[in-house]
């Protein structure tokens, strides 16, 4: 394996990562099984794949609302397994998440300012007037105003809400956020402030974010890096540009090809993979590459061993035995040398 | 173009755009339970059957004490006689007054559910918080204990009771301690565990919100409407138990008064005196029948899929 | 040369009551669609572009809702003034509807062929065998493997993919000249939806059933439909070919639509210029154009009159609803970088 020098410290490593559900009557939903990957400071890494392949399953094992079954979750450098008292109060404020529903992620008996307050009060960093002057700050910073600090969630529209839990993640001062498909359930006009307001927050914070998300072409347009999922592991993770210009995985180029284009002419030429049959259940996942079933390139071994998670480029990783014998060929020509 | 009337170049300037105004709200400022108010007012027949509710509970506070007579003293001069004088709804076998009978008891049935009322906060919500808050094993054991309670009638729990207490308003409210709350735990246990999924939740968590916290202030406000709800149910079934006790001669015995007793009294005498009966059980339907109104209307009024 | 319309829909209003008053859904929304053709409607939530179409089925409860006026024109028929007796008779077999969540619109209890052959027996008077074989037929024709065994299954045994195809069977099963598909693909995964959107386009040119379809997803739209009608609280803003739309758009929404939207074929340079602010309340519906409060052009007219519906050329086919168009507005040319990515 090649390594390839890394621009910047690392603010997150996960390491070998499996987070299995146990359903009762000896089923095990494999939800993430071995993920690794690193999240480097001020960056955005997208990470997506289709409903049930465990991107959020991730998201929230990492922010610790689940714990982890096996493997290892390092942030700043200190692993989170047994962080506890202090270190999980530090913990709380450094790392924070932004919810997929705008209307669920909203208690509905707080007011506005009590909502985004609770972090200041959870940690009692500021009272009363303080207090006060810190929420309207944020309402600010989210693009709303004073007014809306007294009202309650359900008289704001999605797009408002989905900015009040951003003001709400704020509070704190983190330096990570994990935005768990922050956009998905808001019309489009809508999406685009909100992406927006993301960005501008990451130039003037330093922010880093992990970007979860199943609209590729967001993904595409707010992260550095994007990391590709499927049933349960990380199949392909690369510079995003990279990623969508020259994908690796068979599943990477099928899922590329499958976003409709809002361009007729473009749309109508292009040529699609259409992928077979569905994504098979999580809790019983095909042996050896859990793609194979749907795969139009595999082969024999696909279905034997479990293909290595590799750098095949500098800065690309791949998980697929297509690539296998690349990167052995990489080794033994460097062997020669 | 032609039709459009009036047109003057400077309306086609550039107007301002106010972003602020943009981000206007409309609507009404309303808190949720303003919210719930407004719509429980405007449904007639929980109105009504609020404004029932208070002129049954005034009256049993204060219809005793209108005529000069007790509820226990008896006259048998005036036996089994019909509305007269400031017997306003006669008397019975012994004499007694009927009025302040019938509104006694009626505040018998009002204490009773206000003990339901209680069994159900003070037990019933603690329970099924705790049993739905933690989950897991806390929630397997709880879970099991609630059935076995459950499988014991009711009617076996209270003449077991009766063997070591005497009847009265005591046995029947620990009898109703013993298994009345547990619809409530249910209920709330099932609020819990499909608010402990919900992302505020979650958002709590994150920000390292306490256990404390995380109930008094994200899950007790929300479990409050469907609480409230099984309360003005749970309600008339305790009332209702109350009077069936009394009836089979299980529950509170004369000469002390309930509408249970008011009732099987004149339910001996219904061929000769049938206004003995008529009096304590119309009492008791419309106490039975208000608490129904208010809790029909106040489930409307607070169930969210009924919002918008 | 011109194709007939099959459906006119004519200064449609169609309003709901609620606790806080009366909600204007459709505010005079008129539109056409020609036999065989695909007409997408695009807006975001709250536009009214499902209120349109289920009242074109009229699926609206009543009350809350109802239609204040207007009329729905199909194959020369007002379907505003059926009984709900002959609306029977023309849902499922004249217009028939596939929706967004193939779970709740199926029924549970029973098996996909039966849901199948209910239409068939109900409206084409087929006898038991002849309409299994043609479930049968329609399970093949949208792609569901082994057709024989799954006709006997219940929906939970299929997926999620599987149960839209199941559903578009059902509506397919008795050729109905209109059918309108409500987001049919949004609850699916990307490659699912490539598969449904396939076979749509795929069905599209066998049978010649003329289909509203209705989303908000501009990449759905660009590659199956025809013609565009762009909808904003509760009006039609702008209608138009597919190529009119995203090659030539005129309203400032339609720009803001395409300027919002990451396009994953082109680089992630450009910066996305989203439309500020929120969409009106339709509680209080303002008085002139309802994007005026959102609009970078905005003219004090704009807030006083609604403009009135523009053709842009002689056949009509490019319409917009915007006071640019005036002659006494002034020219504005719309953002390059919004329009069709600039590939053309």
């Amino acid at each position: 394996m090649s390594t390839a020098e890394p621009k910047v410290e690392k603010i997150l490593e996960v390491k070998q990562v499996k987070k299995h559900f146990n359903m009762g009557r000896n089923q095990v939903v494999r939800a993430v099984d071995n993920v690794t990957f690193d999240v480097y400071k001020g960056e955005t890494l997208g990470l997506v794949g289709e409903s049930g392949c465990g991107k959020s399953t991730i998201g929230r094992t990492i922010i610790r609302l689940y714990e982890a079954t096996e493997g290892e979750i390092r942030f700043k450098g200190e692993t989170t397994k047994d962080l506890k008292g202090k270190s999980l109060k530090k913990f709380n404020r450094e790392m924070q998440m932004i919810f997929q529903d705008p209307y669920a992620s909203l208690n509905p008996r707080m007011t506005v300012s009590d909502i985004i307050a609770e972090g200041l009060d959870i940690h009692g960093l500021a009272q009363g007037e303080e207090r006060r002057q810190k929420v309207v700050e944020l309402l600010k910073t989210v693009g709303l105003n004073e007014e809306h600090a007294d009202r309650f969630p359900h008289e704001f529209s999605g797009g408002q809400r989905q900015r009040i839990g951003i003001a709400r993640a704020l509070a704190v001062d983190p330096d990570f956020i994990i935005a768990d498909e922050p956009i998905s359930a808001l019309d489009v006009s809508i999406q685009a402030q909100v992406v927006n307001l993301m960005k501008r927050l990451q130039r003037e914070k330093g922010l880093t974010y992990l970007f979860i998300a199943h609209d590729l072409s967001m993904v595409k347009y707010i992260s550095d890096r994007v990391g590709v999922m499927y049933l349960g592991n990380l199949v392909e993770l690369a510079d995003s540009q990279e990623l969508y210009d020259t994908p690796l995985h068979p599943y990477t180029e099928a899922l590329l090809s499958a976003v409709p284009i809002a361009d007729p002419d473009v749309g109508k030429q292009r040529e699609r993979i259409i992928l077979k049959g569905d994504v098979p259940s999580p809790i019983d996942p095909p042996s050896g590459c859990r793609f194979r079933t749907r795969c139009p390139k595999a082969m024999d071994i696909c279905a034997q061993v479990v293909p290595k998670w590799q750098e095949v480029r500098p800065m690309h990783w791949v998980a697929c035995h297509l690539y296998e014998e690349e990167s052995l060929k990489k080794e033994q020509a460097k062997k020669e040398d | 173009m032609e039709t459009t009337k009036n047109l003057t170049p400077d309306l086609f300037e550039p107007a301002e755009t106010d972003v602020k105004e943009q981000e206007q709200i409309a609507r009404k400022k309303l808190t949720f339970w303003g919210d719930v108010w407004r719509r429980f007012r405007s449904n007639k027949g929980a109105l009504i059957g609020g404004i029932l509710l208070l002129i049954i509970a005034v009256m049993a506070f204060i219809g005793p004490d209108m005529n000069p007579y007790t509820y226990r003293a008896q006259d048998y001069s005036v036996i089994n006689k019909e509305a007269f004088g400031d017997h306003w709804f006669g008397t019975d076998a012994l004499g007694r007054d009927l009025w302040t009978r019938t509104w006694y008891g009626a505040g018998i049935s009002l204490l009773i559910a206000l003990l339901a009322a209680a069994f159900d906060l003070f037990i019933g919500v603690p329970y099924g918080c705790i049993s739905g808050y933690y989950g897991g094993r806390v929630d397997n054991w709880m879970q099991r204990i609630i059935e076995v309670l459950y499988g014991i009638p009711n009617l076996v729990v209270i003449i077991l009771l009766l063997l070591w207490l005497d009847p009265g308003i005591f046995a029947i409210a620990l009898a109703m301690g013993i298994t009345g709350w547990i619809t409530m735990a249910r209920v709330v246990r099932g609020e819990m565990l499909k608010l402990k999924s919900q992302e505020y939740v979650l958002a709590a968590r994150t920000l390292g919100a306490s256990t404390s916290r995380m109930l008094v202030k994200h899950m007790l406000p929300n479990v409050m409407g469907p609480v409230i709800i099984t309360i003005m149910f749970s309600i008339p079934t305790a009332i209702f138990f109350e009077a069936f006790l009394a009836f089979i001669g299980l529950g509170i015995r004369p000469p002390e008064a309930s509408l249970g007793v008011l009732i099987e009294e004149g339910y001996k005498q219904l061929q000769l005196y049938p206004y003995q009966l008529f009096y304590p059980a119309a009492v008791l339907s419309l106490i039975m029948f208000a608490f129904n109104l208010v809790g029909d209307g106040l489930r409307d009024a607070l169930d969210p899929k009924l919002r918008q | 040369m011109e194709k007939q319309n099959l459906l006119e829909v004519r200064d449609l209003h169609v309003s709901f009551k609620t606790y806080n008053g009366e909600v204007q859904a459709v505010r005079g929304v008129s539109f056409d669609v020609k036999k065989g053709e695909t007409v997408a409607i695009v807006g975001e939530s709250g536009c009214g572009k499902s209120v349109t179409s289920q009242t074109i089925m009229r699926l609206i409860p009543q009350p809350p809702g109802w239609i204040k006026s207007g009329e729905i024109l199909f194959d020369g028929q007002d379907l505003t003034k059926l009984s709900e007796k002959q609306m029977e008779a023309v849902r499922g077999k004249e217009i028939a509807m596939i929706f967004q969540d193939p779970m709740t619109s199926l029924n549970p209890t029973m098996t996909v062929g039966k849901q199948i052959m209910e239409g068939l027996i109900k409206h084409q008077n087929l006898g038991k065998d002849q309409a299994r074989e043609r479930a049968l037929e329609m399970l093949r024709l949208v792609g569901i493997p082994s057709p024989e065994r799954r006709i006997n299954q219940y929906p939970h045994q299929f997926s999620g993919g599987m149960r839209q195809r199941a559903m578009i069977a059902i509506a397919l099963a008795c050729a109905p000249k209109l059918l309108i598909a409500d987001e049919p693909t949004t609850a699916l995964d990307v490659t699912i939806q490539a598969q449904i959107l396939d076979l749509m386009n795929d069905l599209k040119e066998k049978l010649e059933t003329s289909t509203i379809l209705i989303t908000h997803d501009l990449g759905v739209v660009a590659e199956t439909a025809d013609r565009v009608v762009v909808m904003y609280a509760g009006k039609v803003i702008e209608t138009g070919t597919v190529d009119e739309i995203f090659y030539r758009p005129r309203h400032p929404y339609t720009w803001g639509l395409m300027g919002s939207m990451p396009r994953l074929d082109l680089s992630r340079e450009k910066e996305l210029t989203p439309i500020l602010g929120t969409p009106p309340d339709l509680l209080s519906p303002p008085k002139g154009c309802p994007f005026a409060g959102r609009c970078k052009y905005a003219m004090k007219i704009c807030k006083q009159q609604m403009p009135e519906t523009t053709s842009l050329q002689e056949s009509g086919s490019h319409q917009v609803a915007c006071w640019l168009e005036h002659p006494m507005a002034p020219a504005v040319e719309p953002p390059v970088e919004m329009v069709g990515g600039g590939s053309k």
